[in-house]
């Protein structure tokens, strides 16, 4: 049994044995030819594979890495102009004037359709307009009183305390009088919208005369670029000379456009100005109190950094003093 | 020097309730001088786009009336 096993098994190493030999010789035999025949197979292969990768990495970018858009660039609107507003730099108020011109442009033009619920009277006063104006301002408006004896609620002149009225009682009454659409309230306007002023200033002036060739604009609605969709319920408001400024400054569109845009600024950040001159001023004493920190660490760290390390290798100095007398010397 | 620096020791450091006065009329001082100069440096900054550089034209407006 074990022979006939062992007789196998010697049996099937001689097979293993002639048919590596031979493999060899027909290897040697035909190297030349199965050479040349592997080169061009080998750069199909690779060139191939090369172009399988570049084209599976194409198409998944073509399926899944492009930006994606929700909505189209017409829908999108126009992206504004950048403008270099003079009160948007780091050191600079609000150009009062400008707020008082484009005050006067919202009283005489906007305000026949936008509210402006959250700038009081009281507000103008020291910014653009004096007591007595804002006082005079006021009152010709009237406000509910508190409900007097009987519980009757009477009607008062304004004061400065209160905010500046609303064109319509309610959103319902300003949908219904616009056709449908609401005209926004105008208070937060410059921060509400995506490129604040130059939005608003862009939107303001860039009506066209007419809506280019293959806009679809739909009745009721003007063509405005800049306006996300741009089919605008409100139609191009501001013409050369409209209002007439009181300090004599030529009322053309964009400089109609550019105070009211200013002073809608002016309404979302009341606080600019104060916020811009406080701003700076901590600038200036954290750069001292930084500079005198930086100095009075340096002086701190002056010994630790000047200092000089020994490290005398406790082993090295046991062979070293070997010799006689040197142990004690110290 | 040193005759400076002991006679400011002397004046301001011997006693603990001067020193401790100089150091809160020092920092009032310091706070009131650096705002006078940085509102003064402001303004300048911003001439005549304030509403105190233009008040005076819309006051005078109203004296009129």
């Amino acid at each position: 049994m074990l022979a006939r096993s062992s007789l196998r098994a010697s049996r099937a190493l001689g097979a293993t044995k002639t048919s590596a030999t031979r493999t060899a010789t027909r290897n040697a035999s035909t190297q030349s030819s199965s050479e040349s025949a592997g080169s061009w197979k080998n750069a199909a292969l690779a060139s191939s594979s090369t172009a399988l990768a570049i084209g599976s990495v194409a198409w998944y970018y073509y399926q899944y890495g492009r930006p994606m858009h929700a909505m189209t660039p017409a829908e999108e609107g126009l992206h504004a102009t950048q403008y270099p507003w003079e009160h948007e730099k780091f050191t600079k108020t609000f150009d009062h004037a400008a707020l008082r011109r484009g005050f006067q442009v919202y009283r005489e033009v906007c305000a026949s359709c936008h509210s402006l619920s959250r700038i009081p009277y009281r507000s103008l006063v020291g910014n653009f307009m004096t007591v007595d104006e804002a006082k005079a301002l006021a009152e010709e408006n009237e406000y509910d009183t508190e409900p007097n004896d009987e519980g009757e609620i009477e009607k008062r002149p304004g004061k400065l305390s209160d905010y500046i009225p609303a064109p319509y009682k309610n959103d319902e009454a300003a949908r219904a009088a616009n056709n449908g659409a609401l005209p926004p309230d105008l208070s937060l306007m410059v921060k509400a919208r995506h490129g604040g002023c130059n939005y608003i200033f862009s939107l303001l002036t860039g009506y066209p005369d007419e809506p280019p060739a293959g806009a679809v604009v739909q009745s009721g609605l003007n063509f405005n670029p800049y306006f996300p969709g741009t089919g605008i319920a409100m139609a191009r408001v501001l013409y050369d000379g409209l209002v007439e400024y009181e300090d004599g400054t030529p009322a053309t569109t964009s400089q109609m456009a550019k105070d009211v845009v200013e002073f809608l600024n002016w309404s979302a950040e009341p606080e600019m100005d104060d916020r811009k001159r406080m701003g700076w001023k901590v600038i200036a004493v954290g750069s001292v109190l930084f500079a005198i920190s930086v100095w009075v660490k340096r002086y701190k760290w002056a010994n630790i950094k000047t200092r000089k390390m020994l490290y005398n290798n406790p082993y090295a100095q046991q062979n070293a003093t070997k010799h006689p007398g040197s142990v004690h010397r110290r | 020097m040193a005759g400076v620096l002991s006679g400011i020791y002397s004046t301001f450091v011997r006693r603990n309730y001067v020193f401790l006065s100089t150091i809160f009329v020092g920092a009032f001082a310091t706070q009131i001088a650096f705002n006078t100069g940085a509102n003064a440096i402001w303004d300048s900054i911003n001439r005549g786009r304030q509403w105190k550089d233009i008040k005076h034209k819309y006051m005078e407006a109203e004296d009129d009336e």
